[in-house]
């Protein structure tokens, strides 16, 4: 399915240009994450690559999902990635061996991903579509909490837990004293 | 509500104008207001007199200056990392603008999770500012820009938390719903003032406006640009255009900042709804729209004047008593309000 087959369905015009769009933005960034040859220079790249996640969230009309995604990824995790990258090896220009020895590992890895979250994807929704018109609405924040803490509230826990246990280690092992 | 029918690409083009006039309107103000002529006062002189009646034209003379130095570089700069970091730091204030609500009517848009993304894009402005220090090839830059994030991670957290407390209370993360909730709302019964969250949420505001103060890196809590330890920090090696461009986010981002407290604590664009007799959002007078950027505007340049005050007076902290300030007291108290805001919820 090519960006000019999803453009002329004619009921998402508008949004499949745009997804179009930002796919193609999220894919070359993507892959100038893992063809850069400086550290910093990858790291922007995938920050091009989660904000342009938060846009697909945004077309999707899930807002809340979308600013998460900004918050969280954009705001927190890339900052304090590329805040430990320039306190450890951050040198300006190119670096040489960058490349992992068991590199082409990843290439396996990544197709399995690939297939295990497009299967995942392709059965929970099948061929359900968006809203359109009057009844496209963006997805209400006590929507999406419902759906977290009423089906899911003991992994939502237990996750909890995992983190707090993760955060006290952290600190454990930081501490010199 | 309001009668005419704009085209979609007129409503645009009029969002992105209003969105640039609010930006830039409170950044001029605040820096000739607050900047030249009051710090001159307090320490006894007189400021900029000569551009203008009383030196009102400085600001159009120094953006003139700026506009026509060269554009430096240093040698071993990432140039185009370089030249991309301080517009970073422009667009998040740009975004941070979109949610802030000026009139019943008079938004740019009407976000659900409004002070949410609000806090998420005022976020992003740290990466600009990490990426300048590292890009400049000059370790007080870098310094200035590590000491920025550390500083910037350390008091988002009680940034979040205080507003949490707001959150709580109103029961809607949307902006407008906010003012609408302070402004129906009655203190006992009495419904004369509305309930502005200042004071039921005061310890929330004070958090909030410490931790402001932080994010804005404004003195006691300017590290990042120490001028007698790092020369300028992040900002050391930028000149001309782009740091003028990190001169208006740094005060346009107060302004805005201010914006978001006086909609959260100080009841925003509205007036008690008693006054008049309105019971919600729907009923208010089509007349607000233009009194409500008005009211805005002086709450506003009230909570700047705090800020400002605040950078006049005091020294600079140090690095551990920043982070010591931010990870020992705010924090813990700001988690104390969200736990008693919520008994008090549950309770009444």
């Amino acid at each position: 399915m090519s960006a000019v087959v999803l453009a002329t369905d004619d009921i998402y015009v508008a949004q499949n240009i745009g997804f179009g769009i930002i796919a193609a933005v999220m894919i070359v960034g993507a892959l100038k994450v893992v063809t850069s040859k400086n550290v910093v220079h990858a790291a922007l790249s995938l920050v091009l690559v989660l904000a342009g996640a938060a846009a697909q969230y945004l077309l999707l009309a899930a807002e809340f999902v979308a600013v998460t995604q900004v918050l969280v990824y954009v705001g927190a995790v890339m900052v304090l990635f590329l805040f430990g990258v320039m306190l450890t090896r951050a040198k300006l220009g190119h670096e040489a061996d960058l490349n992992n020895r068991n590199h082409l590992l990843g290439v396996p890895v990544a197709l399995v991903m690939l297939g295990v979250i497009v299967w995942v994807l392709i059965d929970g929704f099948e061929d359900t579509r968006l809203p359109q018109g009057d009844q496209a609405s963006p997805i209400s924040i006590q929507a999406v909490s419902d759906s977290i803490f009423k089906p899911y509230l003991l992994p939502f826990w237990a996750l909890s837990f995992v983190l707090l246990a993760a955060v006290i280690g952290a600190i454990v092992l930081a501490r010199k004293d | 509500m309001i009668a005419v029918d704009l085209p979609y690409w007129a409503q645009s083009l009029l969002r992105v104008l209003g969105g640039t006039v609010a930006v830039l309107l409170p950044a001029g103000t605040i820096v000739y207001l607050f900047l030249f002529k009051m710090m001159s006062f307090m320490q006894s002189r007189l400021g900029p007199m000569e551009a203008g009646p009383y030196g009102s034209m400085q600001l159009f003379a120094e953006v003139g200056k700026w506009l026509q130095k060269e554009d430096i570089q240093p040698e071993n700069a990432d140039k185009r990392i370089f030249k991309i970091a301080p517009l970073i730091v422009l667009v998040s204030t740009f975004l941070l603008v979109a949610v802030v609500p000026f009139g019943p009517d008079a938004y740019f848009t009407d976000f659900e999770a409004g002070i949410f993304y609000a806090l998420a894009v005022s976020s992003v402005s740290v990466l600009g500012i990490l990426i300048a220090g590292w890009s400049s090839a000059n370790k007080y830059s870098l310094l200035g820009g590590l000491r920025a994030a550390g500083q910037l991670i350390a008091y988002e957290l009680p940034m979040v938390l205080a507003v949490i407390g707001v959150v709580i209370q109103a029961g809607t993360m949307n902006l407008n719903q906010i003012v609408e909730q302070q402004n129906a709302g009655s203190m006992f019964g009495w419904d004369g003032l509305g309930n502005p969250y200042i004071l039921t949420q005061f310890v929330g505001f004070l958090v909030f406006m410490i931790a402001v103060q932080a994010e804005l890196t404004q003195a006691p809590f300017d590290m990042p640009i120490a001028e007698s330890e790092l020369v300028s920090g992040y900002m050391t090696e930028y000149s001309g255009f782009r740091f003028l461009i990190f001169f208006i986010a740094e005060f346009a981002t107060v302004g805005v900042f201010s914006l978001i407290a006086s909609v959260l604590f100080l009841g925003g664009w509205g007036i008690p709804f008693s006054w008049f007799g309105w019971e919600s959002n729907n009923d208010v007078d089509d007349w607000m729209n233009i009194v409500g950027p008005l009211i805005m505007i002086t709450k506003m340049l009230g909570l700047s004047f705090l800020i400002m005050w605040v950078r006049f007076s005091y020294p600079r902290l140090r690095e551990d008593q920043l982070q010591r300030f931010a990870w020992k007291v705010l924090i813990p108290v700001s988690l104390i309000n969200i736990m008693f805001t919520a008994i008090l919820k549950v309770a009444f």
